[in-house]
């Protein structure tokens, strides 16, 4: 009763195991070589896989598993930032508190956003979630400066209080830490021409990842799942039937806000300052997106599409004009020109575009994300291989109401 | 009271901007059944229309003036603007100078066809898709939109001034019977209300006085039937998306001298044209407009000095920003369907 099924508990150690081996597996390609730019393998963008790992799987119970499309939950990303800030100047530069008073925020705050949000369901509820979001970017951007130090964003400084760590008297800025773990200490392993990096900010990032995941698991087998699919698939029989289903959304709205707010203060965690940019509406975009891209309602899909998108976005932006000539130099000047000129648009500072339209093409052609496209070959190689692939079950994310 | 009056017409013409795109909003909303995310790019659109035309006709013919020379003696390269050229200097100049609201009449075909084309080449593909699968496209849209604008444009605000007759600000007090000086107010603010004025009517009338929008509003109301009757109700349907996108068009046109376009300008008005919406009334196209016009007057009274000294008498911070979201919140707890909307609409 209170074990997972088999293929549950594959899926959570293949999880477990690309996250442990993360510092290899995206490091392949030898240092100095042309290929060393795809290498992904460093801590800051290792970092941000896990943390938008951990952001995408708290916003798939919200929308994979209701239905309900949230524009805003950036806000609690970014309340759940400023929160652990805080902790960390008034407190202990320790994340332990910063991320217990990050998640208690968030949450808190998405109890009150989502009980009155939750009052319309449809349209209307992503059109308040995204006035919220808004409105939390006004507050923190302008209105509520003493708190959130408005456009320059809350930093640590000097002479904070840091009750718990006694004074400091480095002269420096104290680092965040894990009990005497420092969060930015790399240890590096140079084996051949490779070098592959392990960062402890990295492993307790992939340490909560995997917390999340495996409560994810939990509530996608649980009742309270089935419930929240329940509303999804058609919400006013369940109403019909006698159950009142707000408290249920309610409550996968405030796990997921939850959930974003573990986010922010890693993020913070990572690097401690906090800015109201984070909790602009393309944030929010981009947190539906990674959803989507992987595949809404899997329980796989929300972290690759996270380390898709936040993959290719650092690659991307890192290609300019004079990458791209190099890369096309075998061609006739004319032609690579032409060429480069065109792809100029995609790349660099226009990675947003590419987003823009990646995202378009998902929703267009590809509803159920990565997974369905996955699901779609295997089932394409197996009926060529002779199986009939009529009995495979059709389990093809069907896109949310 | 002259204080209230001005801040009345403060409200106004933010208020316009906010009735024309929530108009739209609610015009495609009712007939289509779409919520367009992309609308905040039409008007951000609309702008760079203004924007292009006033670049268009400066362009200038670079030509050698032998009787100018420079310190060094070479000869001067003088540019003259080609209308100045085929219609004289004068009449020349005058075009260059009314570019804004000439570019009214570039962006009405431009808006339409881009209207046209959003809904015929994506937007008909997603009725039948869940209304998750609309907002997501409609907001990949919004954001290709933009960065296509950044691309071309650059990402800093173009500064597009209004004619010169318009540019100084009108004594508004004494028409009135108040005293001079009381309730100054720029020109070209008033023009817009009063231009949105004349497009919400015009939108009204369409929809009330022709055929056509009788058919619209019995489509908006039973589309099925009206389809049984032999009518292509479809094919009008596309044709108000188009006016829906030419609105918003016209609306970013005349709000260039007001505020410099810039590239995100359309997603800061389209969430609060949301909000307006919400608070007006899903489908209700009347709600739209009073909604929009009251929250920009709700907006601009926050943002008087006595209210926020108000606020700091209490401790508080000042809510000029937050208004309208707050505002919007009370409305949603004691009128869940927003002041205007009607049962069944959006019930889900």
């Amino acid at each position: 009763m209170n074990t997972l099924s088999k293929s549950d508990k594959m899926t959570f150690f293949i999880v477990a195991a690309i996250s442990l081996l993360a510092p290899f597996i995206l490091n392949p390609f030898p240092e100095g070589s042309a290929m060393a730019q795809f290498n992904a393998g460093y801590p800051d963008l290792m970092q941000r896989f896990a943390i938008f790992g951990i952001l995408a799987i708290g916003f798939n119970i919200l929308f994979g598993l209701t239905g309900y499309l949230s524009f805003g939950h950036a806000a609690f990303l970014g309340v759940g930032s400023y929160s652990a800030v805080w902790m960390f100047k008034l407190l202990s530069m320790n994340i332990i508190p910063g991320l217990i008073l990050a998640v208690i925020i968030a949450g808190l705050f998405s109890l009150l956003i989502g009980f009155v949000s939750l009052r319309r369901s449809g349209i209307y509820f992503s059109i308040l979630t995204l006035a919220f979001a808004q409105m939390s970017f006004s507050l923190a951007y302008s209105v509520l400066t003493p708190i959130t130090n408005g456009e320059t964003g809350l930093q640590l400084t000097l002479d904070d209080p840091r009750i718990l760590d006694g004074a400091n008297t480095t002269g420096n800025l104290p680092v965040t830490g894990l009990f005497g773990l420092e969060m930015r200490d790399t240890f590096s392993l140079d084996i051949g021409a490779w070098a592959f990096q392990f960062n402890i900010g990295y492993y307790v990032c992939a340490a909560f990842l995997l917390l999340s995941f495996y409560i994810s698991i939990r509530i996608f087998r649980s009742p309270f799942g089935l419930m929240l699919r329940a509303i999804k698939t058609n919400q006013t029989r369940l109403n019909y039937t006698g159950l009142n289903s707000r408290p249920y959304t309610l409550a996968a709205f405030v796990i997921s806000g939850m959930y974003a707010g573990l986010a922010g203060g890693l993020m913070a965690s990572m690097d401690p300052l906090a800015g109201a940019e984070r909790m602009q509406w393309t944030a929010s975009g981009e947190i539906v997106l990674m959803t989507i891209l992987g595949g809404t309602g899997t329980l796989l899909g929300p972290v690759l599409g996270a380390g898709f998108i936040k993959y290719f976005e650092n690659i991307f932006s890192k290609i300019n004009d004079t990458v791209l000539h190099t890369w096309f130099s075998f061609m006739p000047d004319g032609l690579e020109n032409a060429i480069v000129w065109v792809l100029h648009f995609f790349v660099g500072k226009g990675w947003h575009l590419t987003l823009g339209l990646l995202f378009m093409m998902i929703v267009i052609f590809l509803p159920g994300g990565l997974m369905e496209g996955a699901e779609r070959i295997i089932k394409r190689f197996r009926a060529k291989k002779g199986g009939d692939s009529d009995t495979t079950p059709d389990t093809a994310t069907k896109p949310a109401e | 009271m002259d204080a209230i009056l001005l801040q009345i017409l403060n409200g106004l013409d933010k208020g316009s901007a906010y009735a024309l795109i929530a108009l739209g909003l609610t015009l495609i909303f009712g007939t289509l059944g779409v919520v367009n995310f992309a609308h905040g790019a039409l008007f951000m659109l609309g702008s760079f229309c203004a924007v292009t035309l006033s670049k268009i006709l400066v362009i200038s013919k670079v030509t050698i003036d032998p009787e100018k020379v420079d310190f060094l003696g070479n000869p001067l390269k003088v540019k003259t603007p080609y209308v100045m050229e085929w219609f004289g200097e004068s009449a020349g100049s005058t075009i260059i100078d009314w570019s804004v609201p000439l570019a009214i009449l570039f962006a009405i075909p431009v808006m339409l066809l881009v209207g046209y084309i959003m809904e015929r080449g994506l937007i008909k593909h997603f009725y039948k898709r869940p209304h998750a699968d609309q907002i997501l496209v409609t907001f990949g849209l919004a954001i290709v939109i933009q960065e296509i604008v950044k691309a071309a444009f650059g990402a800093n605000p173009i500064p597009t001034p209004a004619p010169d007759v318009f540019r100084g600000s009108y004594d508004f007090g004494v028409l009135i019977g108040m005293e001079a000086n009381a309730v100054i107010y720029p020109f070209w603010r008033l023009i817009y209300f009063g231009f949105s004025a004349t497009i919400i009517a015009a939108v009204f009338a369409f929809l009330q006085f022709t055929t056509f929008g009788m058919v619209v509003r019995a489509g908006m109301a039973d589309r099925e039937t009206v389809g049984l009757l032999g009518i292509n109700i479809d094919k009008r349907f596309t044709f108000m998306f188009g006016i829906a996108a030419a609105v918003a068009g016209l609306a970013g046109v005349m709000y260039t001298p007001i505020n410099s376009p810039n590239y995100h300008m359309g997603m800061d008005f389209l969430v609060l044209s949301f909000v307006v919406v919400v608070v007006g009334g899903m489908g209700s196209l009347p709600g739209a407009v009073l909604a929009g016009f009251l929250l920009g007057i709700l907006e601009s009274f926050a943002s008087m000095n006595e209210v926020k000294g108000f606020f700091e008498a209490l401790y508080l911070p000042s809510i000029d920003q937050i208004i309208i979201y707050l505002v919007a919140i009370i409305v949603l707890l004691t009128r869940p369907r927003g002041l205007m909307g009607r049962a069944g609409v959006m019930e889900d």
